[in-house]
């Protein structure tokens, strides 16, 4: 058996669901380390997307921002920024949205903006929106990667900074958004999906390792659970020491 | 035409208090220089815009310059937060900061329609987010042909623009390439403009796909080598990843602050 930290489970696991062949509009962080693991795992020709104007990014190393010279260098064309939100992320061009969180709720839409309820005075004062909401708004699909804690995973968001499904299923639909929104998120402890008729984040894979109540005890609502719950794949050799290539590489 | 000036008679010409002011460059070519000059001449009650205000941001709100700020994004990239900001918004250190907060499709969008000389610019976006409750410059629209609910923001059109850029000749033309942002269109879309460069040459090399600045779009360039480390320049240094990393503990505590603002403005503590 392979030692593996939950992190580093996490980051394979995001990885692995970034297919062949498909674009992906890449976050920072977590969402930037799993898209560049499936490059060099099971998707050579992943597509990777980066804000800053970078299309196409084939990185050697973990950039530290998403204008990381080493995105631009690498990539098939670099654009400007009202260009990469008008022409190609806005049509829906993009498969996938990567991205993180601050706070997620359980219809998956998104925080990043402000902790609290009163959004003039905050808890904590978050960086905002970026490019997550039409990221949100327009990839054909979105998967998030977080890691799993009560503070985290709230029942509702304090602030809709990126819309995930509302308040269930039928809701982007009545909005006119054109995604599909949140089909997957991964976190430390396992992966959740959007149940197929109230789009509720129901967990259906758990980490190994891990137990049921861990994560119950780490959500902040009612977890409902898969009937059919798996156990996601270890990570193998091959992912855990390219993956800390990667790691390595970009520090 | 563009003026060649030195940087602190460009921005003392240039930047007035109460002026709204966009220090654009996303990521790369930072005018992080010209930001440090504004800091030393002591401007204040500035609107400042920004789609992601990292930490020469940090600095120019920490040192109180600013009581306003139009932004879509405000961290320490790949570190965390920043400190200085979230301390004005959230405590009024040094003085209250009211912000004006967008998407960044959005802020692109505002100055394209800047830049276009239109009064506004409409995207598909916002939908089902909390951004328009609070933001008054996010509205809805229909569209006069399909009737689809689309998002309308009104053209950002900045009394100052200051970027930075590799290249500019004697008589002012630019030259710009790598990661271009929003450059172009918030110097396009400014009253008065400021192109910080890594070198002013006799005469610049045709670089395809090099974004070009013609000398009469520019009010003023201004020779500053390294004007954008941290940051950096394609073809002339890298970014100084360590530097925004040793960022984050100065940018916590109000008196590392102030001790780095009196190194800054040459103030004997």
């Amino acid at each position: 058996m392979n030692e593996y930290t939950a992190d580093e489970m996490m980051s394979v696991a995001a990885a692995r669901a970034l297919g062949e062949g498909t674009s992906c509009f890449v976050g920072i962080g977590l969402p930037s380390t799993a898209a560049n693991l499936a490059r060099r795992t099971h998707a050579p020709n992943l597509t990777l997307i980066y804000e800053s104007g970078c299309l196409g990014a084939k990185p050697s190393r973990l950039p530290l921002s998403i204008g990381d010279g080493e995105l631009a260098d690498t990539a098939d064309a670099v654009v400007s920024v009202p260009e990469v939100f008008n022409y190609w992320l806005q049509p829906g061009r993009i498969d996938v949205g990567f991205l993180g969180a601050a706070q997620l709720d359980k219809f998956g839409n998104i925080n990043t903006t402000v902790i609290g309820t009163d959004y003039h005075d905050p808890k904590v004062r978050l960086p905002g929106a970026g490019g997550a909401p039409e990221i949100a708004a327009s990839c054909k699909e979105v998967f998030v990667v977080l890691r799993q804690n009560k503070r985290a995973f709230v029942d509702q968001v304090d602030f809709v900074t990126s819309f995930g499904h509302g308040s269930g299923r039928g809701d982007r639909e009545r909005l006119g958004l054109r995604g599909a929104g949140p089909t997957l998120v991964v976190t430390d402890l396992g992966l959740l999906r959007p149940d197929p008729d109230t789009a509720e984040l129901t967990l259906t894979e758990l980490h190994p390792g891990i137990e049921l109540d861990s994560v119950v005890a780490a959500t902040g609502w009612t977890l409902k659970v898969a009937e059919d719950l798996k156990t996601t794949p270890e990570p193998t050799e091959r992912e855990l020491s390219l993956l800390r290539e990667l790691k390595k590489a970009g520090e | 035409m563009a003026r060649v000036l030195a940087l602190g008679e460009a921005v003392a010409e240039l930047v007035h208090d109460g002026d709204t002011v966009a220090l654009e460059g996303f990521t790369h070519l930072i005018p992080v220089e010209a930001g440090h000059e504004i800091i030393r001449q002591g401007r204040r009650e500035l609107t400042l815009v920004r789609m992601t205000p990292d930490i020469v941001y940090d600095q120019l709100i920490g040192a109180g310059c600013a009581s306003r700020l139009i932004f879509s994004w405000g961290g320490n990239p790949g570190v965390g937060s920043l400190h200085r900001f979230r301390d004005a918004v959230q405590h009024a250190w040094p003085v209250p900061l009211e912000i004006e907060e967008h998407s960044h499709a959005g802020m692109a969008n505002r100055y394209v329609a800047g830049a276009s000389g239109l009064p506004f610019a409409v995207l598909r976006g916002y939908t089902g987010t909390d951004l328009p409750g609070q933001t008054a410059t996010i509205k809805p629209i229909t569209c006069p042909f399909t009737g689809e609910q689309l998002t309308a923001v009104p053209a950002l059109n900045p009394d100052v623009a200051i970027v930075h850029a590799q290249r500019a000749d004697r008589a002012g033309n630019v030259q710009m390439w790598g990661l271009v942002g929003v450059q172009k269109e918030a110097v396009l879309s400014a009253k008065r403009s400021l192109v910080t460069v890594e070198e002013v040459v006799d005469e610049l090399e045709p670089r395809p796909g090099a974004i070009v600045l013609p000398t009469w779009a520019v009010t003023a360039v201004a020779e500053v080598p390294g004007g954008a480390k941290p940051s950096y320049a394609a073809g002339y240094y890298e970014r100084d990843n360590a530097a925004y990393q040793a960022w984050d503990p100065i940018g916590r505590e109000r008196e590392e602050f102030t001790r780095w603002l009196n190194d800054l403005t040459g103030v004997k503590a």
